[in-house]
């Protein structure tokens, strides 16, 4: 029984395999995305946007110097083992493999941590996933771009530093941090702890029960104890619940700031007018006056190519941020077929040189039609993040505004963080770390 | 006719007792586990080594464990996943505070944690029955998972609260491809169910199946409850932490706590229902067959479906053809695969001779 | 003490919540003896389609959008389409599967949670959706000035509804003809049949108005944290409810809610902060568990003897 549908199944692949080798040039990437269960909403926005970019750059500019981008989606459920299913299936498709994987779950990124190095394609994990794997030269094939958690709650700390008027007036001041409880809550511990050593002022930790939807005793905690500022580091159905808690309990929503993971309009639309006032960081904006939006709507939209079946979610926090996954694969891509060869489909292997040399200043975003759409970024060998920059939206009822400038990371509090832990990582597992003289 | 036993006698105690004591039943295990042995590592890619053999071995181990308690001790058990990450867990410590521990040592303590906590967890099923129980092992199940992510010494006051599978090494020699690991895996699979399929004939699983039938009957012709059902509920929690272990040494290499969710251990409990309440082979059939359905949804519904509905309409549809299909299934045979293999069975008898 | 009262009245207020998802749990077992696990799912559904069909019908009819009249259509459609899952469910699930074991009744609703999982959402999108049922989530201002007590008003209105509800099933269960055959069949599949009571019609009726419960709570708790896929784990909340009161009892049902709600929030307050918090996703379990072990039947199950 096992056996002949071993036989049939493996005919059957086999022949998926064979009949996807066709046309000409081709880039492949694999897309491990995520359309039912639990965080469907945000899988589909940020897969359609992903796919909406790729198919723009087909339709417009013919591909990447000819070389045309070819995906296919495998459906992870947002489950670890059905992830790495989807990596080993996705790996050897196309003419060169899978030139980049993104999982957009951290379970996920863990479970590949391990295989990408051998396998030698780049696992890249935008503002999720392991943190210190920002030092390159321990992680040469982890790319965790833009920004991190840690970055990320340096930023907090000097927003809310800015309303209080200086880092100084932190002193005594009460910051509660109501977070998810698991490996994805705990991130926040260790930086928020260390910079209220610094700063002076005083953390008190809520951990929320996954999912999340009963938060009555944490906020009848936060009543309690007359917090300043509320940091929320929620996921999914605890973001709306903490807002309308909150609401509940009478705690103003302008003194409440979020992660990323918290400041889609999925996390803010269910909790209706509770919602107002509550900022959020993001590491892309929302809004869909941005060229590079535009050009997507006239080029695939127009004619019928889209990917999203709810045309008003263009232009939302999710599908910006797809766009953004969008933007910097193919300037990867771009940039590693610079180095080995225009017209060429890359390996996985060479794609990864493109992500550690990603270079997209002020005037390569304006080229790109997406100025102030998501920071500049500068990879190296030593910093695989790149940025560190995120801006704060503002939520009016209907949609997010953006409040602030770019507002950079504490980097030599972080960096010194990720070094010391992806040195003992690297112990830990025997790896010599590469020396970045040498690479180029 | 391919299939008969008849003319086979047993003339010693030794005949008598074997695991398999029919000729044919021999040689279908030794040929089945010669094909997995010798032939699939030969020829078999990457993908289906490391992607699907691999998995399916764990799951059919994790399967076995949770049949020993449900199906042949009627314990009705919803925390399966967490005994496997008790079982992952302790292995890791295993190996990382002990100096030059040999790794299946370390597996075998990983598993004998899980089936420290599975006898704590299963107290209550003295007192308690049927879906009561059931709803009561979910109490396990949340406490496990929540106590490996608050207490961080289990992970090494790692700062994501996740571990790294060490390098797996044995007398020297390092396992670390994919043939070399599925292999490891196999053997582990391989006398662990040999053992399982030994010890459900024994005095201990013939009073477990005495208790699964009816408790009090069991007790009134001299079998100890206490005694019957929290080794059930052990041995049970091994089998299962040694899945566990081998999920995160031989699969996926670093695990978090969250990994082993409800999710998985409904899936498990997915796995003896489709494959078999009450069966070795059945176990090993449920897992693959949970396994390998959604892939093939997930390969197959877009490539006949793909161009003509949009992707999210792809991905429920998968969703909806997986939960008819196991209705469909508990509808047609609800007695799972192992029956069909048995059916199977009583057809070889006279085939391909009927008369 | 006026800290532990707010919370005590909190968390009595969120225990009716978990109440109104365990009473389609209790519905459901008393009648067909069927753990559905797909209760979760079928929240989700009903809640679901609700929406959906509130944001298109003004389009369809030309009705006022957010008006009472789409209201009420949308609420009646909703409850025709929880009807046909009912039929739907007895047609092809219950009627094909009778007198399997249980545990097969119980995997059969799980595969039945995917399925209608996977139907809400392929109909009407994965997109999270906001439902505002017109009462505000703010504090009762009379209890804040007068004990400095939080209560919230939605809240109250969300315990009155189940409490109107509870009585109405009671009232339904006590005095009606359907009502009456339904709790013979509960006493006994065999004797109900042998005096000529449809036990077909009558789990189509019970699915139904277990239904229609699911419809109930799925617009509370829409409107509490919005309608969206997590609406399912809503069921993880009743089933410690749903030990600690009896499978088979409707006022145990929110006996047991009430129990588990203030425990669990006077629990996450008071003991919480020791272990590190996060305690409410075990906590339930193990008190309902240690309620079991002195009363293995819960509180108002009925007691199971058994006979050799």
């Amino acid at each position: 029984m096992k056996l002949k549908k071993t036989v049939i199944l493996g005919a059957a692949i086999a022949g998926l395999l064979g009949s996807s080798m066709a046309y000409a040039a081709e880039q492949f990437v694999g897309l491990p995305s995520y359309r039912v269960g639990p965080y469907a909403a945000g899988g589909s926005g940020i897969f359609g946007g992903w796919i909406d970019y790729m198919q723009m750059i087909n339709e417009r500019d013919g591909g990447i110097n000819g070389v045309k981008l070819a995906w296919e989606e495998c459906e992870t459920e947002y489950n670890n083992a059905r992830g790495v299913e989807c990596y080993e299936r996705l790996k050897e498709k196309g003419e060169t493999g899978n030139s980049v994987f993104q999982p957009l779950s951290t379970g996920i990124t863990y479970s590949v941590l391990d295989k990408v190095a051998k396998d030698q394609i780049p696992l890249v994990t935008m503002g999720y996933g392991r943190t210190d794997a920002a030092d390159g030269r321990v992680f040469p094939y982890v790319f965790p771009l833009i920004t991190t958690y840690w970055s990320q709650a340096t930023t907090m700390v000097k927003y809310i530093a800015g309303k209080e008027g200086g880092t100084d007036k932190l002193k005594g001041k009460k910051i509660a941090l109501l977070y998810h409880d698991s490996a994805y809550g705990k991130e926040s511990h260790a930086v928020l702890e260390k910079m209220a050593e610094r700063y002076g002022y005083e953390l008190t930790k809520l951990a929320v029960a996954h999912p999340g939807n009963e938060q009555q005793s944490q906020w009848l905690q936060i009543r309690q104890l007359r917090p300043d500022w509320v940091i929320l580091w929620g996921w999914g159905v605890m973001n709306p619940t903490a807002l309308k808690s909150a609401a509940k309990t009478g705690f103003s929503r302008e003194k409440m700031l979020g992660v990323w993971w918290s400041g889609a309009e999925e996390d803010t639309v269910p909790a209706g007018s509770a919602a107002k006032g509550f900022t959020a960081a993001g590491y892309n904006v929302a809004g869909s006056d941005y060229p590079v939006i535009k050009d997507i709507e006239t080029n695939v939209y127009a004619k019928g190519k889209g990917n999203m079946e709810d045309k008003s979610r263009i232009g939302s926090v999710y599908y910006n941020r797809g766009v953004v996954h969008g933007l910097i694969t193919v300037e990867a891509i771009r940039k590693a077929q610079e180095k080995y060869g225009k017209g060429k489909a890359l390996t996985g292997e060479q794609v990864r040189w493109g992500f550690e040399n990603l270079d997209m200043d002020d005037k390569r975003l304006a080229e790109l039609g997406a100025t102030g759409f998501l920071p500049p970024l500068k990879t190296s060998c030593l910093d695989h993040e790149g940025s560190g920059k995120v801006k704060y939206q503002q939520w009016d009822g209907n949609k997010w505004n953006v409040v602030t400038d770019w507002i950079e990371a504490d980097k030599e509090l972080v960096r010194g963080m990720i070094e010391e832990s992806a040195a003992a990582y690297a112990k830990e597992k025997g790896i010599t770390p590469r020396d970045c003289s040498k690479e180029m | 006719m391919l299939y008969r036993e008849a003319g086979q006698f047993k003339a010693s105690y030794e005949e008598d007792q074997q695991i398999f004591p029919i000729l044919q039943d021999r040689i279908g295990v030794m040929l089945l586990i010669g094909f997995f042995a010798i032939a699939v590592p030969l020829f078999a890619d990457q993908y289906w080594l490391k992607a699907i053999l691999i998995p399916v071995l764990i799951f059919s181990l994790a399967a076995i464990g949770l049949n020993i308690l449900t199906g042949y001790a009627g314990q009705l058990s919803l925390g399966s996943a967490a005994f496997m990450a008790v079982g992952a867990f302790g292995a890791y410590n295993f190996m990382l505070r002990i100096d030059g521990m040999p790794f299946l040592v370390a597996i075998l303590l990983g598993g004998l944690c899980a089936a420290l906590v599975g006898v704590m967890f299963g107290l209550p099923s003295l007192r308690i029955k049927g879906f009561y129980l059931a709803v009561a092992t979910l109490a396990a199940q949340f406490f496990i998972v929540w106590a490996l992510v608050k207490i961080e010494w289990f992970s090494n006051y790692s700062s994501s609260g996740v571990i790294t599978a060490q390098e797996i090494e044995i007398l020297g020699f390092a396992f670390d491809g994919p043939q070399s690991k599925y292999l490891l895996t196999l053997f582990v699979v391989v006398v662990m169910a040999l053992l399982a399929k030994n010890m459900v004939r024994s005095t201990t699983g013939r009073s477990w199946m005495a208790v699964r039938d009816m408790d009090v009957a069991a007790e009134v012709i001299g079998i100890r409850l206490m005694r019957t059902k929290l080794t059930a509920f052990a041995v049970s929690s091994f089998y299962c932490g040694v899945a566990g272990a081998l999920y995160a040494y031989t699969y996926i290499g670093t695990v978090e706590p969250e990994g082993f969710n409800l999710d998985l251990s409904f899936k498990i409990l997915f796995m003896i229902i489709i494959g078999g309440v009450g069966s070795i082979m059945g176990s090993f059939l449920g897992a693959a067959f949970i396994v390998l359905l959604p892939i093939a949804l997930d390969v197959f519904v877009p490539m006949f479906l793909g161009d003509l509905v949009s992707s999210s309409f792809v991905s429920n549809l998968q969703l909806i053809v997986f939960g008819g299909l196991i209705v469909f299934f508990l509808i047609v045979e609800p007695h799972g695969l192992a029956r069909l293999w048995q059916i199977g069975k009583e057809k070889l008898r006279l085939w391909p001779f009927p008369h | 003490m006026q800290f532990f009262f707010e919370v005590l009245i909190g968390g009595l207020l969120s225990g009716v919540l978990y109440a109104l998802v365990a009473l389609g749990f209790v519905l459901i077992y008393k009648a067909s003896g069927v753990f559905n696990f797909a209760q979760g799912a079928m929240v989700f559904f009903a809640a679901l389609t609700f929406v959906g069909f509130l944001e298109v019908l003004p389009g369809w009819t030309g009705m006022e959008d957010g008006g009472r009249a789409v209201f009420w259509l949308a609420f009646l459609l909703t409850l025709a389409a929880m009807v046909l899952l009912a039929i739907a469910t007895e047609k092809f699930v219950l009627r094909p599967l009778v007198n399997q074991p249980p545990i097969t009744l119980f995997m059969a609703t799980i595969g039945l949670t995917f399925l209608v999982e996977g139907i809400a959402q392929g109909i009407w999108g994965a997109n999270v959706r906001g439902l505002n049922l017109g009462i505000a989530d703010v504090p009762i201002e009379y209890m804040m000035d007068n004990f400095n007590i939080l209560i919230s008003s939605f809240d109250v209105f969300a315990a009155a509804v189940a409490a109107v509800l509870v009585a109405a099933l009671a009232l339904f269960f006590q005095y009606t003809r359907i009502g009456r055959a339904l709790r013979a069949v509960a006493d006994d599949h065999q004797a109900a049949l042998s005096i000529g009571i449809p036990l077909r019609h009558i789990w189509v009726i019970v699915w139904a108005v277990a239904g229609f419960v699911a419809l109930v709570a799925g617009m509370i708790w829409g409107a509490r944290n919005g309608v969206q896929f997590a609406l399912t784990f809503t069921a993880l909340k009743a089933l410690p409810v749903l030990i600690l009161g009896g499978f088979t009892s409707v006022p145990g049902a929110i006996v047991g809610g009430l129990i588990i709600g203030a425990s669990e929030k006077l629990a996450e307050v008071y003991v919480g902060p020791f272990v590190g918090g996060g305690i409410e996703s075990w906590f339930p379990y193990i008190l309902a568990l240690g309620f079991l072990l002195v009363r293995p039947e819960g509180l108002f199950g009925e007691k199971h003897i058994d006979r050799v």
